[in-house]
């Protein structure tokens, strides 16, 4: 508990004093101006879509690696993991090297917002695959199979049998990749470029001596992926009454 | 078009191609000038810093890991307080990366909360390496309990009871039965941890004075390269890139088979 305070919750703390130093009306102040908001609603703006991108993708994903066998397959399935084991700015940077000045694909991504994008899918691609897997894996196609046997399309038995039964891991694997893309800074740093993301914008105040607006803007950050976690639990409290 | 093509197509495009035209444009000029860029003092110091931080880091999350660990899933705690417990710990994966740094900053920097006090006497903690080992320990702190939690739970507490009726002390019952059934959460959970560890850049930036030699480590020199030639990306940045990504995928290898492992053994 003292290893927990002395390096996570004394900082945290630390930083919401110092947003509410000088009152709740300077820290309104400091977030209310257009560059900041602009960054706040870009970030949660591009973090939505990713997890609804993520969550529709990671689910096909994870289908694919569970009920389908192919060659290869065992490799597919530690590859998902790479984005884990990949230092962020080196996936950013990989991100330039293929849609960047010099694409070989002629495609020029980068240092736009949907390069942006393409940098949080890469980094959160793990979180809804390795949620769903699982469930997956244990579902009993039993149930499947008796939906197919009386008539129904695979539309139909997939939408009414096996979605509900994988909402809850979607809906938990999307909502950490909500919340790592709200905060992801490594893979963004170089590949933004003029985009203003918010963790870009804390560390551009922090570098330029201004914390208090840094905290300031830290404090809705962290409110928001909080309200996302609790959130989360609540649900998850839910489902498994 | 299948599913089973969707995706590979998907994770192709994400994944592998761009990993693919990195290594291809490290090596366009031949192995020997890839292997020039990695070898120079400050690449190889920025190996050296790398590989200390997460010497240090990681035994340090993986003790506390596995305590805490055992904590939430073993003691008779109050309800209440284990959930605040386990609450807390997932913060440092909701807090970006940068924040964490500004939060050091500004209770271990100059004028912060316990800043003046290690300063003077002459600790200087940020814009130095131990502020870059605390941060890791800070965006690596979950990994461990976040895996070994589980399985301590999977497995229950029955055959730690029979040790300890059968005479065991608390502390031969953990090194005896508890950890050897738990190992290989562990291992995966420390995997993780370092390579949290190797690969972060944001809260180290923040904290890092970002000199060569000193107090830069190895993403965050190919982030500086980066920087420097603005856009026009150097074979030297890739070769460092090349290197990281080596790394990771030794790193890969090892998830895979503690993974496995893992899932038999629990």
């Amino acid at each position: 508990m003292l290893y927990l305070s002395v390096i996570v919750l004394i900082p945290l703390a630390a930083v919401v004093v110092k947003a509410f130093s000088s009152g709740l009306g300077s820290l309104w102040s400091s977030i209310d101006n257009t560059l900041t908001l602009h960054a706040l609603v870009i970030t949660v703006g591009a973090s939505l879509i990713v997890a609804a991108v993520g969550a529709v993708m990671g689910t096909l994903v994870a289908w694919v690696l569970v009920r389908d066998s192919f060659p290869g397959k065992r490799v597919v399935n530690s590859l998902i993991d790479l984005p884990f084991a990949l230092p962020t700015v080196v996936a950013g940077l990989t991100l330039i090297a293929l849609y960047g000045p010099n694409s070989p694909v002629g495609i020029h991504l980068a240092y736009t917002r949907g390069a942006v994008l393409v940098a949080l899918l890469f980094v959160t691609l793990p979180f809804v695959a390795r949620s769903v897997q699982p469930v997956l894996i244990e579902l009993d196609r039993e149930v499947e199979e008796a939906a197919a046997s009386l008539g129904a399309s695979n539309m139909t038995t997939f939408r009414r049998i096996v979605l509900p039964a994988l909402r809850p891991a979607i809906i938990s694997g999307a909502a950490l990749a909500f919340a790592r893309s709200v905060g992801e800074f490594g893979s963004l740093a170089l590949i933004a470029g003029k985009v203003q993301i918010a963790s870009i914008v804390i560390y551009a105040d922090i570098e330029s001596g201004s914390e208090q607006a840094a905290a300031a803007l830290s404090v809705v950050l962290m409110a928001i992926a909080l309200a996302v976690l609790f959130a989360l639990r609540r649900f998850g409290a839910r489902v498994d009454r | 078009m299948s599913l089973r093509a969707l995706a590979l197509l998907y994770l192709t495009l994400l994944l592998l191609a761009p990993l693919a035209i990195v290594f291809g444009r490290t090596f366009e000029h031949g192995i020997g000038t890839a292997w020039a860029f990695v070898t120079t003092p400050a690449a190889v110091s920025a190996f050296s810093l790398s590989v200390l931080i997460a010497v240090i880091a990681v035994p340090l999350n993986t003790i506390f890991g596995v305590g805490c660990a055992m904590v939430l899933a073993r003691s008779r705690a109050p309800r209440a307080g284990k959930g605040i417990l386990d609450a807390l710990i997932d913060l440092p994966f909701v807090v970006s990366p940068v924040i964490a740094g500004l939060a050091l900053i500004l209770v271990y920097g100059q004028g912060g909360w316990f800043g003046s006090a290690f300063l003077n006497n002459g600790i200087r903690i940020i814009y130095a390496v131990p502020g870059m080992v605390i941060a890791t320990v800070f965006v690596s702190l979950p990994f461990v309990v976040r895996e070994v939690t589980p399985v301590l739970r999977e497995v229950g507490d029955e055959q730690e009871q029979a040790a300890a009726t059968l005479g065991a002390s608390s502390w031969q019952t953990f090194w005896r039965v508890t950890l050897p059934t738990i190992r290989w959460g562990v291992a995966y959970g420390v995997v993780l941890t370092t390579a949290r560890a190797l690969g972060e850049i944001g809260a180290i930036l923040v904290v890092s004075s970002n000199v060569a030699g000193s107090t830069l480590t190895l993403p965050l020199l190919l982030y500086q390269r980066d920087d420097q030639v603005g856009g026009q990306v150097t074979t030297s940045v890739y070769a460092l890139a090349t290197e990281l990504a080596v790394i990771s995928v030794a790193v890969l290898l090892l998830m895979t088979l503690f993974g496995s492992r893992r899932e038999k053994s629990g």
